[in-house]
């Protein structure tokens, strides 16, 4: 069960790649579909390596995605997560 | 509103015109000035520096009239009446904030204390030629008010008006002395604090969701918030829509721009200010302000004597300049005459209002001391003859 | 295979103004980057948002203030410190940042910046330093380092740049640190710092121009840069700022460099009127004071 979640905002996404190179669990790869812009916005590949650190969201210059924790039963929701 | 009695020197004084303006300025509710020092003004900004600390307030020199004229700004938007004092060439780097306050709407006051010029010019001798400046210095279109004291009298009374019409108008407002009316030294009544009207500020009531920064509902002057109330508005210099957000179009610049236009021009039959004298029966009348307003009253006098049916339009607002006074003039008499401490600013527009139904003369002077009256007795009578 | 929004929420959305997105920055630009660490410093510091206000120049960073979500002003080329000093000497309760670029801050700003300094203004200035005139097409900055080419040195540029961080603490500031957009938590962690300290603090960030400097320098795209800066900056936490230089693809230089303190400016004013005027020295009005509020009927 995964800790956490990514969220993808594709249509602000311009593909500057830093969320897939700094993922420290290597979640993310461009994908091979196209926003309405002309950009390959990222997606998931590893789910289940997804940490909620939200350092894609730290890192991402244009606000497209961010990482969030998901509410387990012994660690309680952190920021965001679902309602 | 009354003025806040703290700032008020309430009695009979013996000050020049430098001075006078200062506590006209902290009658008027002025709390913050940043300054640089320039000759002839830096007397305005040495006694604010006196006196603020006892009154309730803040002043700053800064490094620069760069820094000062934004500086100001600043703390206007922080909740303080603010102004800064300044001579020809200090007004000359202040230039694209005065065009920064008109595009933002910052009300606030810029002292220029004219001196000779161009360039560094004669920095303790007076001269009247910013007077274009004061009004075209910015880029783009912009409108500004100007106002012209001649006595230190009128450098009391008239900064306080400056403040109330950058108040009631959001605007910069262009406090034009000279040095000689800077410097001289005469009797200044300060009357007690509650015969003193002042404008507050525009401030909203709207709540935090509906305020827009820049919208205006029928009136053309939007009403304003300060940092730090919660109402997380925006401003900026780029062309802007009502929620101050920057809409670099041309639709939004003509909206803007005229709205900025048209928020004085609709209201200028009620900002203008003059003082006229004998010139219903006028053939000839001189259009004067500042310190040639007094040398040429001489000149009007001695006329008189001799005869002549000469009057006086004394300009207290030079700008906006009073297109329709002078065209009614014009209407009668058959010609202005218009001295001034510059090789002919005003005269132009004298010239320009005038449109042809009266011809008009200037006289002008190099700056550097003032006219010798008879420089425009002899104008006047050549103007007689014609 | 794509996921669409859900019901979380971005933790920076709410600081930002979402109905003027998408922003104007180029991709692989690190300025919204920094945005991310500002926003994050923010809630970490939990400072109150009401009472801060945000000053920025002109150029792709002074766009800065129009994309947040607080009493924000974009001001003139190079004068954000001095309205900030405004701002921050009328309502002493404000908290005031400034957000500006290399070129606005220490070119046309420089006078400012230094004064600014030297008087201890209690600003919080955060420096993106790009190394170039981005907005404006690319032309050289005070920043950019020898021997890069940009659009006013075609041939290559000769001037020695400025090592901001040692100007300003020549200059008086009592804190200075560099980090680059790839250290976004050590940036997040240098703001919230800056927040907790009175005087001023500058923050340099160094961040990619990708479109202007480093195309034209062939040093790649955003992600190239960023992955330069993971490879090439070292962590020199205290080094003597006169150290710190950067030079074209060489080592970078990062961490807090000076914390120190003295008394901002504000205090000093105070504490000289209280001890020449005594009782009679009045502090500046409190905005909310009658006199200011708008007379209604």
């Amino acid at each position: 069960m995964a800790k956490g979640r990514v969220s993808i905002v594709v249509e602000r996404c311009k593909a500057c790649g830093f969320c897939v190179e700094f993922c420290p669990t290597h979640v993310l790869a461009l994908s091979s579909a196209f926003n309405s812009k002309g950009y390959h916005p990222p997606h998931v590949v590893h789910p289940e390596k997804c940490s909620g650190c939200d350092l894609c969201g730290m890192y991402c210059p244009d606000f497209a995605i961010y990482g969030t924790k998901v509410a387990t039963e012994k660690s309680p929701e952190k920021s965001g997560g679902e309602k | 509103m009354k003025a806040d009695p703290r700032g008020v020197l309430t009695g009979t004084h013996f000050l020049d015109g430098d001075h006078a303006c200062c506590e006209g300025a902290l009658a008027a509710g002025a709390r913050f000035a940043a300054g640089y020092p320039i000759t002839p003004s830096t007397e305005v900004v040495e006694r604010f520096a006196a006196r603020v600390p006892t009154v309730g307030g803040c002043f700053i020199q800064m490094e620069d009239e760069l820094a000062a004229s934004i500086t100001l700004q600043g703390a206007v938007w922080g909740g303080a009446k603010a102004f800064t004092v300044t001579s020809g060439p200090g007004f000359s780097l202040m230039m694209e904030h005065i065009g920064y306050a008109a595009m933002t709407e910052t009300p606030c006051v810029f002292v220029d204390v004219q001196r000779g010029g161009p360039s560094t010019g004669l920095p303790t001798l007076p001269s009247q030629g910013d007077m274009m400046q004061a009004r075209w210095g910015s880029h783009g279109d912009y409108e500004i008010i100007a106002l012209c004291p001649n006595s230190p009298q009128e450098c009391f009374d008239l900064t306080i008006k400056a403040f109330n019409l950058a108040e009631e108008f959001r605007i910069p407002v262009m406090f034009m002395m000279d040095e000689c009316v800077g410097h001289m030294t005469e009797k200044v009544v300060i009357p007690p604090a509650d015969q003193i009207e002042v404008v507050p500020r525009k401030h909203t009531h709207k709540s935090l969701e509906e305020y827009l920064p820049y919208g205006t509902n029928g009136d053309l002057v939007p009403e304003m918030a300060h940092a730090g109330e919660g109402y997380r508005f925006h401003v900026t210099g780029l062309t802007h829509d009502e929620r101050g957000y920057p809409n670099m179009t041309p639709q939004a610049q003509d909206k803007l721009v005229r709205r900025l236009q048209n928020k004085v021009r609709a209201a200028a039959d009620g900002i203008y200010m003059f003082e006229e004298d004998r010139v219903q029966d006028a053939d000839v009348v001189v259009v004067s302000y500042g310190i040639t307003s007094r040398v040429a009253h001489w000149a009007i006098d001695v006329a008189r004597e001799r005869g002549l049916r000469v009057g006086s339009l004394r300009l207290i607002t030079a700008w906006p300049f009073p297109d329709k006074k002078i065209a009614d003039l014009a209407a009668h008499a058959k010609a202005f005459v218009v001295p001034e401490l510059n090789l002919g600013q005003m005269v132009r527009e004298v010239e320009r209002a005038a449109a042809g139904k009266a011809r008009t003369f200037a006289v002008p002077h190099a700056g550097g001391g003032v006219h010798n009256p008879d420089e425009i007795l002899n104008v006047i009578v050549e103007a007689s003859r014609c | 295979m794509l996921n669409v929004p859900d019901e979380t929420v971005n933790p920076v959305e709410p600081f930002l103004r979402s109905d003027r997105m998408p922003h104007i920055w180029c991709p692989g630009c690190g300025i919204g980057t920094t945005v991310n660490s500002f926003v994050r410093a923010l809630i970490d510091s939990k400072v109150d948002l009401q009472s801060l206000a945000l000053v920025s120049g002109i150029g792709c960073t002074g766009r800065v203030a129009g994309y947040m979500k607080l009493d924000s002003f974009h001001t003139t080329h190079g004068r954000a410190i001095p309205f900030a000093t405004g701002l921050k000497l009328a309502n002493p309760k404000l908290n005031v940042v400034v957000y500006s670029g290399d070129g606005d801050l220490s070119a046309i700003g420089g006078n400012h910046l230094i004064h600014a300094a030297r008087r201890n203004i209690d600003l919080k200035v955060i420096c993106v330093n790009n190394l170039i005139y981005a907005m404006t097409g690319g032309q050289t900055a005070p920043t950019t380092p020898g021997h890069a080419t940009t659009s006013t040195n075609p041939y290559g540029t000769f001037e020695p740049a400025f090592n901001l961080p040692h100007l300003v603490d020549a200059a008086g500031a009592v804190y200075v640190a560099r980090w680059t957009t790839f250290h976004v938590r050590q940036l997040s962690r240098a703001i919230s710092e800056a927040f907790a300290k009175k005087g001023f603090s500058f923050i340099e960030i160094i961040s990619p121009c990708p479109t202007l400097y480093q195309r034209r320098n062939k040093m790649g795209d955003g992600l190239d840069t960023m992955k330069y800066y993971k490879e090439k900056s070292k962590v020199k936490n205290g080094a003597p700022t006169g150290e710190v230089g950067l030079t074209l693809n060489g080592e970078i230089a990062v961490g807090k460099f000076v914390d120190r303190d003295r008394p901002d400016y504000q205090t000093m004013m105070r504490a000289q009127y209280v001890e020449t005027l005594g009782e009679r020295y009045i502090e500046m009005a409190d905005p909310e004071e009658p006199e200011m509020e708008c007379v209604c009927g």
